[in-house]
């Protein structure tokens, strides 16, 4: 069937606006980009959006590979990402294959007691009051271990985990497999689309996060990248970073500094998400047809 | 002695996954069931020395001291007022935008599309953050913008007028795209026989839209409407504290953010346990309506 004139000019008037949607969406992170390799005081005298670096000058990324505080955060959040998102993976993998099993006693009490924490919880102080008890206040322990599992990316393994033939499982036991190596050697090399999901999922959001550190942690020298950036973008705090830069120069090279930090912390981000980006989107789709 | 004997049976070929459910239960029970255990402070006169259970009782006084303080009218319509704006404007923009992706019939300018939309939703609501108090301060991009055309600069991020506006723009802008995907993957599970039947009686693309795609969609938006009603009064506090200041609390601060200025900067926990336990027990009452009157309505359930 021939589109009529009214459904063109639709389809014409519908391309132009995911145009300006794309523009809306990228320009942003341009913007930023440009102004980070402009040169400071050019940059300072521009008006108006950016197309281009105002002058070229990679003096603000000088300063922030050399401020210590943005190394400290960088290796810190990296170490959060390993062993946080490790965590995460062998918990949500042990409690997907267990709610999983076909058979178990108890399994439906289990699910239900996981299920109400979804649609009730204690809430900030009490989580706060519960770290603090066990003495993980002020350690790293403290972003790991309370967020161990997310009860809805555990839902979305089991659902993978329950579509593998039971006949598999059948002739593992026969061979005299457990349970154990059920789920390392043939349930978990069997999903691995949902577990490649699972370890993004956390380790962007390990990556990203920055409320518990900023609850628990005290001690600077444990920040992750997030809670520097947070001084940096928020509290407008650049004077440490620059050195030997007189009072006229420092506003102006601060503003660099500020869109080279936010270059510099989205980079690993930017640069792994158009590799990433399918294995984030089946993720979501898994969800969706979880009912 | 029959039942023994299947426990027995049970036991010797599911041991191993009995052991398996160990860590992930007691993770359940210290950090989901123990900060439950943990509300109790709220009907009591909470010292850190004396610990949870030993300290002493006083009923609701914590409950009445909020509900009559001077912050509680300004709490609730902060928090209600910021999620109602996100599920007026923030909720249909996602379907709006499947709806529009879904009519575009060029799959790679499609795909272009999309990639771009989902990607500030990778981006830390820091650097977000970040970038709208750059952009919008008196000397940033938006004023040299609006500037051009004559007017005023404005300190938005100052200005209380500005909160709800700027806080609901910004979470459409990182989140329109990923939610989006979700309408995807419903529309593209719809039987095409549909179209083609819609089209033989002479549908437009408009009506095949209205009567084919929309109701397709429905249960997908009916679970997520449901799961957005409970959130009505969590508003995502991250996001708040990093935008707000004391110039803009008339606006901005909401529960979440009060519980953790009083809970934990001013260490007054019994108070703002009892704070945050009336949000949670509000979130659960409004998320079990919503889905019986859903249930009522239609098929589609949460459970």
């Amino acid at each position: 069937m021939r589109p009529t004139s009214g459904e063109r000019a639709f389809g014409g008037f519908n391309a132009l606006l995911m145009i300006g949607l794309c523009v809306v969406m990228l320009y942003p992170f341009l913007y930023v980009l440009f102004a980070s390799l402009s040169e400071a005081t050019s940059f300072i005298q521009h008006r108006g959006i950016l197309l281009r670096p105002a002058g070229f000058n990679l003096g603000a990324y000088r300063a922030v590979f050399e401020n210590p505080m943005i190394a400290t955060g960088y290796r810190n959040t990296l170490l959060y990402v390993v062993l946080g998102t490790s965590i995460n993976l062998f918990m949500t993998a042990l409690g997907a294959y267990v709610l999983s099993r076909p058979n178990l006693y108890f399994k439906n009490a289990v699910m239900f007691f996981i299920v109400i924490t979804m649609v009730f919880h204690g809430g900030l102080i009490p989580t706060y009051l519960l770290v603090n008890q066990l003495g993980m206040m002020n350690s790293m322990w403290a972003l790991l271990i309370p967020t161990a599992i997310n009860t809805f990316n555990m839902i979305i393994m089991r659902t993978a985990f329950q579509g593998i033939p039971v006949s598999l499982d059948e002739s593992a036991r026969m061979d005299g497999a457990n349970d154990w190596t059920i789920l390392f050697r043939i349930v978990l090399p069997l999903s691995m689309p949902v577990v490649a999901v699972m370890i993004l999922w956390y380790a962007v959001g390990h990556w990203n996060s920055f409320f518990s550190a900023l609850v628990y942690l005290r001690d600077r020298e444990a920040y992750p990248l997030q809670l520097v950036l947070r001084e940096i973008l928020i509290a407008n705090d650049t004077d440490s970073m620059m050195t030997d830069a007189g009072a006229s120069d420092k506003y102006a090279i601060g503003e660099t500094i500020k869109y080279a930090t936010i270059i510099v912390s989205t980079l690993p981000i930017i640069c792994l998400y158009p590799f990433l980006q399918k294995y984030f989107v089946k993720g979501v789709m898994i969800g969706a047809i979880k009912e | 002695m029959q039942q023994l004997r299947t426990i027995r049976t049970d036991w010797k070929r599911n041991w191993a996954a009995y052991v398996m459910a160990i860590p992930v239960i007691a993770y359940y029970i210290l950090f989901h069931y123990g900060p439950m255990y943990g509300l109790q402070i709220a009907f009591k006169d909470f010292s850190l020395a004396k610990g949870i259970g030993a300290s002493a009782w006083i009923g609701f006084d914590h409950f009445k001291d909020f509900f009559g303080g001077i912050y509680f009218g300004r709490l609730i319509r902060n928090t209600l007022l910021l999620n109602l704006y996100e599920l007026v404007f923030g909720f249909p923009a996602a379907i709006i935008l499947a709806l529009l992706l879904n009519e575009i019939r060029q799959v790679v300018f499609k795909r272009f599309v999309q990639t771009i939309s989902y990607l500030p939703h990778f981006i830390s609501l820091v650097v977000v953050a970040g970038m709208m108090v750059d952009f919008l301060s008196r000397t940033g991009l938006v004023n040299q913008i609006i500037g051009v055309f004559g007017v005023e600069p404005i300190d938005f991020l100052k200005e209380e007028g500005w909160f709800r506006f700027l806080y609901v723009s910004s979470g459409i802008w990182q989140g329109v795209g990923w939610g989006s995907i979700i309408y995807l993957a419903a529309m593209a599970t719809i039987d095409p026989t549909l179209y083609e039947a819609a089209r033989m009686d002479g549908a437009s693309r408009w009506k095949q839209t209205l009567h084919v795609t929309l109701p397709g969609i429905a249960p997908t938006i009916v679970i997520l409407f449901i799961l957005n009603m409970g959130n009505l009064l969590t508003v995502g506090s991250e996001k708040v504290l990093l935008l707000y200041n004391p110039l803009t609390y008339e606006t901005a601060d909401v529960i979440s953010t009060y519980v953790y200025r009083k809970g934990i900067m001013e260490a007054s926990y019994d108070f703002t346990a009892a704070v945050g336990l009336f949000n949670s027990v509000v979130s659960f009452v409004l998320i079990v309506s919503a889905n019986s009157v859903i249930k009522r309505l239609s098929e589609n359930k949460l459970w």
